[in-house]
């Protein structure tokens, strides 16, 4: 399974950065949003699967059984995507912005704020 | 008693941006609001220093957690400087603020969110937990975007593309490393992470969350060849917004930076403090060429924030408890007269009607203590003596030939002559030479105090630090012993 993931999240990388690389401000949103989901998945797999052994305490006995899956980095994917989901709501509208002021969504046009 | 001072710097700030938004359409209140706010921030942080600087490290568990399971709030001598200076910028630009801001910005909430920058920043300061920096740097991130794109004017638009990208981008390799880092170590407490990465198995591994963290944090600080963004950006949104950016924001990454690698990772295993050393170098030589040819105020001085940052990082890549005090001391020094600039930048756009070097003159003639109070931070950020950036770069130069780096020291010296030359450029063009036509005006009756105070309060501190740079110099060191040596750190936060 970590196998898995661990391809899933380089293929969601390579996707990502080759969409951001594209002209196209939509695109560059795209790939800012697989991005962060390949960062969320990372940390998924760093924290180490395990299935079927959720974190609970079995009844009459004082502590964990290892081994148990660990419940804090889906507490902070859950933090992650959260906050996630705020920036690209705002990237969203930023480029829906720049479209109307700018008329183009072509990243190559709008170096007029680099020119000496 | 402790534990409020330490917590005060996020509460004030949050709470002020709270009623801020409440009485939104209440411009009158929103601007009595947001200076008091600001004026508590400074106060809250003073008095942070002050019993930081007599008790040692101050530690609170949120939530009565205990460490390392909850999250931390630990504030040693660094962090304090560090708070104290956001709440000085804070004040300073919501001052500036009141006498330039235009009604529509006011309306769409432009003080609170000045203030939840400020949270962002003093919350990035202020925490002992890797995780919970992600989520101040993301505070702080998301405001910025939208003072950034606020007003909605197209250089602002095209500017803020850039920026968001690439801050985005810095965001998700700090996830990434935050992630490993826990797979490595299984804690996010970083006084833990402190102890478990001294005496992990696999120190290579460590390697790679360390590498992640130089580039996330080399992006936010823009250093080189990461600076991109900065000097695309920063002169776009209104001068207040640039002073705000252009004195805090960076300085974060290179705060998260020197706290990482002292903490965390040591420099001088792998060859860190090589690469850390190489960057900074090259950031100071491209961030100073970069100034050279530029002919716009603001983008003059962008390209001077960046050459200004491989100073601070020169500071940590030397790693000796001397050149740390100096990038300390040159962080306070930097974050003062930078803001400075960039106000006076504003005033005599005011006065002219353009940032642009081939528009401006003849300002000498007209305005004689405007053009001094230009030259006080432009000489002191080239490092003419006794201004404060001549001590912030002796302490780092004495630093390098201690150790032997004469290469770094060498670059360091070069880079400040062409400083100077690019300060005099804008001398030159802006206030030696005469006006091109005559079409100065005064500073509107008005607002003139909200323009004026603060550049005149910024001057005069960093006249101050000129004269009396012991103070300050005797803080740094104090500071940079605490990074040296991580123990009291470690055992005020852990609590054993």
């Amino acid at each position: 399974m970590d196998v898995v993931l661990a391809i899933a999240v380089g293929g969601l990388y390579a996707a990502g950065l080759y969409m951001m690389m594209r002209r196209s401000i939509v695109k560059l949103i795209i790939g800012l949003g697989l991005l962060s989901h390949a960062s969320n998945l990372l940390i998924f797999t760093m924290g180490r699967l395990i299935r079927g052994r959720p974190p609970l305490i079995a009844p009459g006995a004082e502590a964990l059984a290892e081994p148990y899956a660990d419940p804090l980095p889906q507490a902070l994917i859950l933090t992650a995507i959260v906050i996630g989901f705020g920036v690209q709501a705002f990237a969203v509208v930023l480029i829906k912005r720049v479209y109307e002021i700018v008329g183009t969504d072509d990243l190559d046009q709008m170096k007029r704020t680099d020119e000496l | 008693m402790r534990s409020l001072l330490l917590v005060l710097p996020l509460l004030i700030p949050l709470s002020t941006a709270v009623l801020g938004l409440l009485i939104r359409r209440k411009p009158h209140l929103q601007r009595v609001l947001a200076t008091a706010g600001a004026g508590l921030l400074l106060t809250s942080g003073l008095g942070l220093l002050v019993s930081v600087q007599q008790g040692g490290i101050h530690t609170v568990q949120i939530g009565a957690w205990p460490a390392p399971f909850g999250i931390t709030l630990a504030a040693d001598l660094f962090s304090a400087i560090m708070v104290v200076l956001t709440g000085l910028i804070g004040l300073a630009v919501v001052l500036y603020s009141l006498g330039s801001i235009d009604p529509q910005r006011e309306r769409f909430g432009y003080y609170p969110l000045v203030h939840i920058l400020l949270l962002g920043v003093c919350g990035a300061f202020l925490t002992g937990d890797i995780f919970n920096l992600y989520v101040w740097f993301e505070v702080m991130l998301i405001s910025s975007f939208v003072l950034m794109a606020l007003g909605g004017e197209r250089a602002q638009l095209e500017g803020a593309i850039k920026y968001v990208t690439l801050n985005l981008m810095s965001s998700a390799l700090f996830l990434v490393a935050v992630g490993v880092l826990y797979g490595i170590a299984g804690t996010l407490n970083m006084a833990d992470l402190s102890k478990t990465l001294r005496s992990t198995p696999h120190p290579d591994l460590a390697m790679a969350p360390a590498m992640l963290l130089l580039i996330a944090f080399g992006i936010k600080a823009a250093i080189f060849p990461l600076f991109f963004w900065l000097p695309a950006s920063y002169h776009t949104p209104p001068v207040a917004v640039s002073a705000l950016f252009a004195g805090l924001l960076t300085k974060v990454g290179v705060y998260a930076m020197i706290r990482v690698f002292t903490l965390l990772f040591n420099p001088q295993a792998h060859g860190i403090d090589l690469i850390i050393l190489v960057a900074s170098g090259l950031t100071m030589i491209t961030g100073v060429l970069g100034a050279v040819a530029q002919n716009e105020f603001r983008r003059i001085l962008s390209f001077h924030i960046i050459s200004q940052i491989g100073y601070m990082i020169m500071g940590l890549g030397l790693f000796t408890p001397i050149s740390l005090a100096g990038s300390i001391f040159y962080i306070a020094h930097h974050i003062i007269v930078k803001t400075n600039l960039f106000l006076i930048s504003g005033l005599v756009f005011r006065l002219q009607g353009s940032y642009h070097l081939k528009d401006l003159g003849g300002l000498y003639r007209k305005h004689p203590g405007l053009a001094a109070l230009f030259l006080t931070p432009a000489l002191s950020l080239a490092g003419i003596p006794p201004l404060s950036g001549f001590w912030a770069k002796l302490i780092l130069v004495k630093a390098g030939l201690e150790v032997q780096q004469y290469l770094i020291v060498a670059v360091s010296l070069i880079v400040s002559f062409l400083t100077l030359f690019s300060m005099l450029k804008i001398w030159n063009e802006a206030f030696w030479k005469s006006a091109p036509e005559e079409h100065l005006t005064s500073l509107p009756q008005g607002n003139r105090l909200a323009l004026l105070l603060p550049v005149l309060g910024l001057a005069t501190i960093t006249v101050w630090i000129s004269l009396v740079p012991e103070t300050l110099f005797s803080l740094s060191e104090q500071a940079a012993q605490q990074l040296v040596d991580p123990t009291e750190y470690i055992r005020r936060t852990l609590g054993d």
